[in-house]
């Protein structure tokens, strides 16, 4: 048998997501980005709503995220995509509109539009990686950094009473009545892969029952922010990050 | 024929938005312009039109919905005034650097900082010369009646989605307190999405349907095509001095000294035209319509048969910059400013004029 008679359509099992651009992604190896972002493909081709879904890229890592997922984006000032969502939920209402932002993004100079987009219910998906962080600016303290955690702008570890505590600004959106649906997952095994892809999934159908803001935080790996190889870094996320940011739903109505 | 209607300058500016077909506002209370929103609030535009009116929970917020609206293809605007505008400047930055159309209304008051309610004209420099990071300018409309606030409107649309560029109408508060006369325009619908389509269909985000991907980013890789953007900007405000110079003379051909002026003190100092052409005096009033694209060249033609200019301004003279770059010298230019909020009389005028020409 020769390699060309197995390489055949009904011979696929699985493939590459046709939203996913040739594009090469510019993600370090071990980055979660990569994993999240093909979720993210292939959720918009199963629910089938490629033509219809809007994402709003954050400042950071994921800016580039237009490159790899074949939708129509729009690239926001550093924080700002959940107000620049809301404008197109609002404007736009038939479409699916998502943010997907960091936590340097989302829970630092992004705290007021977050806030305020889910607490006044926009129709909206959040995606919130969050791999304790800044990533693109080399390695610095991030919202999330853990207490101890060492980073560029921490090199003695995060210090309480110089840098204050890590936030955990999901549980604390979870509070506002404008969010339906608030889950924290990860994606560092196959299962939770597939648990994470349930949660986005519903994320993107609560949109069309307008119910609120969805949130699904990924609490993922900075290999290269961490200095550690993947899977130390899979190792270490599940030994701390895990304690201080539990896995599972924190609100779903 | 539009209704006539008496009206404060800042309802205006609400009601010709709605007229004019405008898809949404995105607003941060602020004195002295927070009639803007009120009125599109009591009005409920969404009911009407469909317009979406909404109240951010920063000028930061607001700016970067409207970017998101403007994303979108649509005619979206917001306002605010000078503190609220430094806040605004990074959405700004990001339009001009993304080439979104919208329209800004600055109803400016005295500063720096949170400096007073009252009128000024201090952000002058702020609002022609970019105001946020890099290399871009505004199209930037200077009101001087109640009027040109209805009409500026429907024009600032008109020139953002033009030249996909954002624009701002600049202006005093005097202008967007005072109730005068208007002739509002006739109901235009908000565009179909079929319009939209014909408009602004090879980059709005409408959902990615039987073509290419959409992106809207002000982000480069590289320096080389960030450069080549660049000058593609640079040739587009070049068209807009070209084609765009809006301006106003009054007794110009005959005048041996001439006021430049825009916005409600242009109206200051035609009434001192007034007062002193009755002395015998000849003056003239040159008033500024476009404060970006500048009417460089009609003030350079003046230029010869002009004994001097006298730029009259609510702040410490930034038009004036302007009116010495066009002069070069060739003729004397002079300033009178007030500051702070405080409205310059005619009588002022008159008497700065008479003491600095030696008249």
């Amino acid at each position: 048998m020769e390699l060309t008679d197995i390489i055949k359509a009904e011979n696929i099992v699985s493939q590459k997501s046709k939203l996913i651009t040739e594009n090469v992604m510019h993600y370090c190896p071990g980055c979660t980005h990569g994993v999240v972002h093909k979720l993210l493909a292939e959720i918009i081709e199963e629910l089938d709503i490629q033509e219809k879904t809007i994402g709003v890229s954050p400042v950071g890592c994921a800016v580039f995220a237009y490159n790899y997922l074949d939708i129509d984006w729009s690239q926001a000032a550093h924080g700002r995509a959940p107000a620049v969502a809301t404008a197109i939920s609002r404007l736009q209402p038939e479409k699916y509109v998502f943010t997907y932002q960091g936590d340097g993004d989302l829970a630092s100079i992004g705290c007021a539009e977050i806030m305020h987009a889910c607490n006044r219910g926009e129709n909206i998906v959040v995606i919130f990686v969050n791999n304790a962080i800044y990533g693109m600016t080399g390695g610095q303290m991030s919202p999330t950094t853990l207490l101890g955690q060492v980073t560029s702008t921490t090199p003695h570890g995060r210090d309480e009473k110089l840098n204050g505590f890590p936030i955990k600004i999901t549980e604390l959106l979870a509070q506002l009545d404008g969010t339906c649906y608030v889950t924290r997952q990860s994606a560092d095994t196959p299962g939770a892969i597939r648990k994470t892809k349930k949660a986005i999934t519903k994320a993107f159908q609560n949109t069309r029952l307008a119910k609120g803001v969805s949130i699904v935080e990924i609490v993922g790996t900075c290999s290269s922010g961490w200095k550690m190889s993947p899977v130390a870094s899979n190792e270490w996320m599940r030994e701390h990050m895990f304690k201080k940011y539990p896995i599972g739903d924190i609100k779903d109505i | 024929m539009g209704d006539i209607k008496l009206m404060k300058g800042n309802e205006v500016i609400a009601e010709t938005a709605i007229r004019c077909g405008c898809d949404g506002y995105f607003g941060y209370p602020i004195t002295p312009q927070s009639e803007i929103m009120e009125t599109l609030m009591l009005r409920r535009p969404w009911e009407e039109t469909g317009m979406v009116v909404l109240q951010a929970e920063s000028e930061i917020a607001a700016i970067n919905m409207v970017y998101g609206g403007a994303c979108c293809g649509k005619k979206v605007m917001t306002s605010s005034s000078s503190p609220g505008m430094s806040l605004k400047q990074e959405g700004i930055t990001y339009m001009a650097g993304a080439e979104l159309p919208c329209l800004i209304v600055d109803v400016m008051r005295g500063g720096p900082g949170l400096g007073t309610i009252q009128p000024s004209q201090s952000d002058y420099f702020q609002a022609t010369k970019g105001g946020g990071h890099g290399d871009y300018h505004l199209i930037v409309l200077a009101p001087a009646s109640v009027q040109e606030m209805s009409d500026f409107v429907v024009l600032g649309f008109e020139l953002a989605f033009k030249y996909q560029n954002p624009a701002i109408i600049l202006v005093d508060g005097a202008i967007g307190q005072m109730m005068e006369k208007v002739e509002l325009p006739d109901y235009t619908p908000r565009w179909s999405e079929q319009e939209i389509e014909e408009i602004s269909g090879d980059w709005a985000l409408t959902g990615k349907k039987n073509r290419k991907q959409h992106i809207i980013t002000s982000l480069e890789y590289s320096a080389p095509p960030q450069e080549i953007f660049n000058h593609k900007l640079q040739r587009k405000y070049k068209e807009m001095r070209e084609q765009e110079v809006r301006f106003e003379t009054i007794h110009c051909e005959d005048a041996d000294y001439i006021f430049v002026a825009y916005g409600s003190v242009a109206r200051i100092c035609q009434k001192a035209t007034e007062l002193l052409r009755e002395k015998g005096i000849k003056v003239g009033l040159l008033r500024p319509i476009t404060l970006y694209p500048f009417p460089t060249q009609a003030i350079s033609d003046l230029c010869s048969k002009t004994k001097g200019f006298l730029t009259v301004e609510m702040s410490a003279g930034q038009m004036l910059e302007d009116v010495q770059l066009a002069v070069e010298g060739r003729t004397k230019v002079e300033f009178y400013g007030r500051m702070g909020g405080v409205i310059p009389t005619p009588e002022d005028v008159i008497e700065a004029f008479e003491k600095i020409f030696s008249i």
